[in-house]
This record gives structure tokens, sequence and C-alpha cells, in this order.
């Protein structure tokens, strides 16, 4: 009973929203004007052509964009109403809270255990065995945990692909981030990492808010509850996954996923 | 379909010519490399003795003798170096990498490092001489190595800078992004990733170092006596070599071939070792 309750409360609460959003590459634009409400505990994805700006736009949303000089983002970032464009907001802590998966794996050149804890040590003093519990949790989280138990203490980077994938997100997971952002995360996997890492996708999502940009058209309409469709900097139709897949209002979007164009 | 008989001919006439050039200068290189080793290898064994390690240099005109003395005053001034050089080129080498990128202060930085990088051994040693041996009034080991000091550092810089630049920005994004101050994702995550390769970097300076003797004629100059007191003139491999190849005296000149052996094999194995580690970072 309790459990649908909070789900249709949750329904309304937008965990991020963007407001007339512009991001500029030096001169050129990457974002045109992009408004739009990312729900909380809800899976929503970018899809578009290449350069179509869907990374820029998850790239702005946990400020990675500051570490370039000369790249920057105008209008207005809430979230849970709090301006994250806001030049006196604590980047390392919106990062801490809003946690980023990228295309390719990327261990650190630490062991498994510490590629975890790394992440954990930045804003918790846990003592041995919480720090234990907690690789533990976030290692299972991620579906990974029976494969590499008894190997805690190898090099991250003897693990398979999909492994090193797994444990990226087992890092993110691990600092309990309320948003994860993914960045095509299963465009360097194979099929059946693909699969895993999809399945887990649908298994975070109770816990975590998730926004996953992919080139995989598949992969959105199997793991989303909301599609954008963007193109050229723009975001030219967002929905539900099953309206923008099956009902596109936009002749473009039904182009783009139908492949005739794209 | 034809092939075109004549094209293919020239090409091979090309090919010919273009391959004997090319054995050509390799043998010409290898053949004065193994010149130069034979000729050491055949001198300094023959001049290698165990009373070597464990005996002073000798008086002019007096009978046998060792190195002990510039042995133990290279291990000490090249030793200081690497203490002084290490933090200093690689704490530099991260500015530059992670840091400065293209600020001014790091431009200037990579220019000055560049040139040091190039400048005359001989010319860093008067600099010293000036600055740390006129002014004092006595020749000393620390003079001597912070000649070497100012060899080894932009090596150290340069090496530290190229070998983080190796390094993919997505794993410094992946860092950033678990919310990590600059200062940890370069030191725990950054300089880790590079770590192999800032070794070689330093023990390739090591290699430099070694072997230089016109800083040191300015600075340590030489110590007939053992001593182990850096503020004294200090005796050291390079500068004995120099001055007991020119005696005219036996046993100084069989000791100078002993000492350029020693180098030459020291040397050698801190390129291998140097080689261990750069396998080691391309195997992860």
């Amino acid at each position: 009973m309790n459990v649908t309750a909070t789900a249709t409360a949750s329904d309304a609460k937008n965990a991020l929203e963007l407001r007339n959003l512009n991001f500029y590459y030096g001169k050129f634009q990457g974002l045109r004007n992009v408004s739009l409400d990312i729900a909380e505990h809800k899976v929503t994805a970018f899809i578009g052509p290449s350069g179509c700006g869907k990374s820029t736009l998850l790239r702005t949303l946990n400020r990675m964009y500051s570490l370039y000089p000369g790249q920057r983002a105008e209008g207005s970032i809430r979230f849970y109403g709090q301006d994250i464009l806001d030049p006196k907001q604590d980047i390392n802590l919106l990062r801490a809270r809003i946690g980023m998966v990228f295309q390719k794996p990327t261990p650190f050149p630490m062991s498994i255990y510490d590629n975890i804890a790394f992440g954990v040590k930045l804003y918790e003093t846990l003592s041995k065995s919480e720090m234990d519990d907690r690789v533990e949790w976030a290692l299972s989280k991620a579906a990974l945990w029976n494969e590499v138990k008894d190997k805690l203490h190898q090099s991250g980077l003897s693990l398979s692909g999909g492994q090193q994938q797994r444990l990226c997100i087992a890092r993110s997971v691990a600092v309990k981030p309320s948003v994860l952002l993914l960045d095509e995360p299963t465009s360097a996997l194979d099929p059946l990492s693909t699969a895993k890492i999809e399945e887990l996708i649908d298994e975070l999502k109770h816990d975590y808010t998730i926004a996953i940009v992919t080139h995989n058209m598949q992969q959105a309409a199997r793991c989303s509850d909301y599609t954008a469709y963007m193109y050229l900097g723009e975001m030219i139709e967002f929905g539900a996954t099953e309206e923008i897949f099956f009902k596109p209002e936009r002749k473009e979007t039904e182009d783009y996923i139908t492949g005739r164009f794209g | 379909m034809e092939f075109n008989q004549q094209l293919y001919k020239k090409r091979q006439r090309s090919n010919a010519i273009g391959l004997t050039l090319s054995l050509g200068a390799m043998a010409l290189g290898l053949f004065v490399l193994l010149w130069i080793l034979s000729v050491l290898l055949t001198n300094g064994f023959a001049a290698l003795d165990w009373n070597m390690f464990t005996q002073s240099t000798p008086a002019p005109g007096s009978e046998g003798g060792g190195l002990a003395n510039a042995i133990v005053g290279s291990l000490m001034m090249v030793g200081f170096t690497v203490l002084v050089s290490t933090p200093v080129g690689v704490l530099a080498g991260v500015y530059l990498a992670e840091y400065g990128d293209q600020s001014k202060t790091a431009e200037l930085t990579r220019f000055v490092t560049d040139i040091m990088l190039s400048a005359p051994s001989i010319v860093l040693g008067l600099f010293v001489y000036a600055i740390a041996v006129a002014t004092v009034g006595n020749f000393s080991g620390w003079a001597g190595s912070l000649a070497l000091s100012l060899i080894a550092v932009p090596v150290v810089v340069r090496t530290t800078e190229n070998m983080l630049r190796l390094v993919p920005g997505s794993l410094r994004e992946a860092a950033f992004a678990l919310g990590a101050p600059r200062w940890k994702v370069s030191t725990m995550v950054t300089l880790r990733a590079a770590r192999s390769g800032v070794m070689t970097g330093l023990l390739l300076a090591v290699a430099r170092i070694s072997g230089e003797t016109a800083p040191l004629l300015f600075t340590a100059l030489n110590n007939q006596f053992f001593s182990t007191n850096m503020s004294a003139p200090m005796a050291n491999l390079p500068v004995v070599i120099f001055q007991f190849a020119l005696s005219p005296y036996d046993n100084w000149v069989r000791l100078a071939w002993g000492g350029a052996l020693l180098i030459t094999l020291s040397v050698l194995v801190l390129n291998v070792v140097a080689r261990v580690f750069l396998r080691e970072k391309n195997r992860s």
C-alpha cells in the first residue's frame, strides 16, 4: 500500500528542472533553449544523432563542463529547487550528489576495493568494517559482487570491459548520489554485458533518478520512462517513452526513430 | 588485369637503394658503438679488482690505490640530487600538466625548463661556482649536488608532464565526477596512473647526471682522501676519470678505465630498470 502511495507521490516530483538552457563551446552554441523536467526515480533517455547535444546536456547537469575554460551554460537548472548553475554552487558537493558514468570504462589504477572506497572517503569517514560493508553493498548493487568478492585487492584494470563498467557504476553508487547520469554506458560493451547493465538500470531506478544518453534506440525504448529527442542542440520532442516511440507528435522524431534519418 | 611491370621494377630498385643506405647507416652506428664498448670493456675489466672498492685514490707516484672515495662521493652527491629533484621536478610537472595548462606562468615555466634542458652543463657549473663556491670560499659536495640538481630537475619536470599528459582525460573526468577536489584527482588518480612513466623519468635523469663532469669540476672538484663531509671538496668518479686518464702514472690511467667501466655499467643498469618500468606501464 505504502509503496504505491510513494510511487504516485514521486510521479509528481522532479529531481531536475531545466529552463531555457543555452550552452556554448566558445562561440559555438551546443544547446538552444532546452527546457525539460527530469522526474525523480524515473529513467529519462536522451536520443538523437551524433552532435545533437545530448552528451552536452548531460555534462551541464553535474557541471562537468566547468573543467574546461571557454565552455559556459546560461539559463537555469534547478536540482530540488537549488540552482546548480549558480557560480557560488560548490561543484564538488554537487558532483557527489549527481554521479556520472562514462562511455568508456574508467577504473582508477588501484584495487577493486579502493576504486569503490576512493569516492566514499571523500565525503565520509567510515570504520574499516563500515567501509567493507559499503564496498560489498555497492558492488552488489552493480551486480558485480559475486564475480569479484574473492579478488577485491586485485587491480580494477584486471577486470573485463563489462565488469569494469559495472565497477564504475558501483563506484558512482557507493557515494549514494541522488541522480545518476549515464553517458552511453554500454556503447563499448558486448551484448551480454549490455543486457546486464540494462537490468541494472531497471534495478537502480527504485533508489536513484537516472538520466541516460544512448545511441541505441531499442535501449531507450527498453529501459526508459521518458525520452527526449534532440537535434542540432534543440529538444525536438519530450514525453513518455511509449508516446515518443509509438505515436510521436513531430515528424522529425518519427523519421529518426524509424531509421529514415540519423 | 595486367600489372604494370615497369612500375614494379622501379619500385623494387628504389627499395633496394633505400634498404642498402639504411642498413649501411645502422652498421656504421653499431660498429662505432661496439668499438667504444670493446675498448672500454677490455681496459675496464683489466683494471677491475677488489682494491678499487676498498682503497681511496692514490697520491702521485704511489703504487696501487682504488676509487672508494670517488664511488662514495658520487653516490652521495647523486643521492642528494635525487632527494631534491624528485619532489621539485614531480610537483612542477604536476603543476604544468594538471593546473597550469595554458596559463602564462605555465608557458613561462615550460619555456625556461626547455632552455635548462639544452643548456650546456658547463654553464650551469659556472653559475653554481659563482653563487655557491666563490661566495663561500671553498669547493663542496653541496655545490656539486646543486649543480647536478639544476641538470636533473628539468628532465624530471618534462618527463613527468609528458607522462601525465598521456593519462586519458576520461580518467580525470571520472574522478572529478565523484566530487573529488583537484589535488586529490592529481595525486591519487593521474599521478598514480602515470607512476611508472614518472619513475622512468627519474631513472633517466639519474643516468644523465651520473656521468656529468663539467659541472662537478667547478663545484665539488675532487678530494684525494676518503670524505663524507658534503661541506668539503668531494671526490667523484667523473672528475677522477678526467684527471687520472690524462696523468702520466700507469696506476692512475688504470683506475680511470675502471671508473669509466663502473659508470657505464651503472647507467646500463638504470636504463634496463627504466625499460622494465615502461614495459609494466604498457602492459597495464
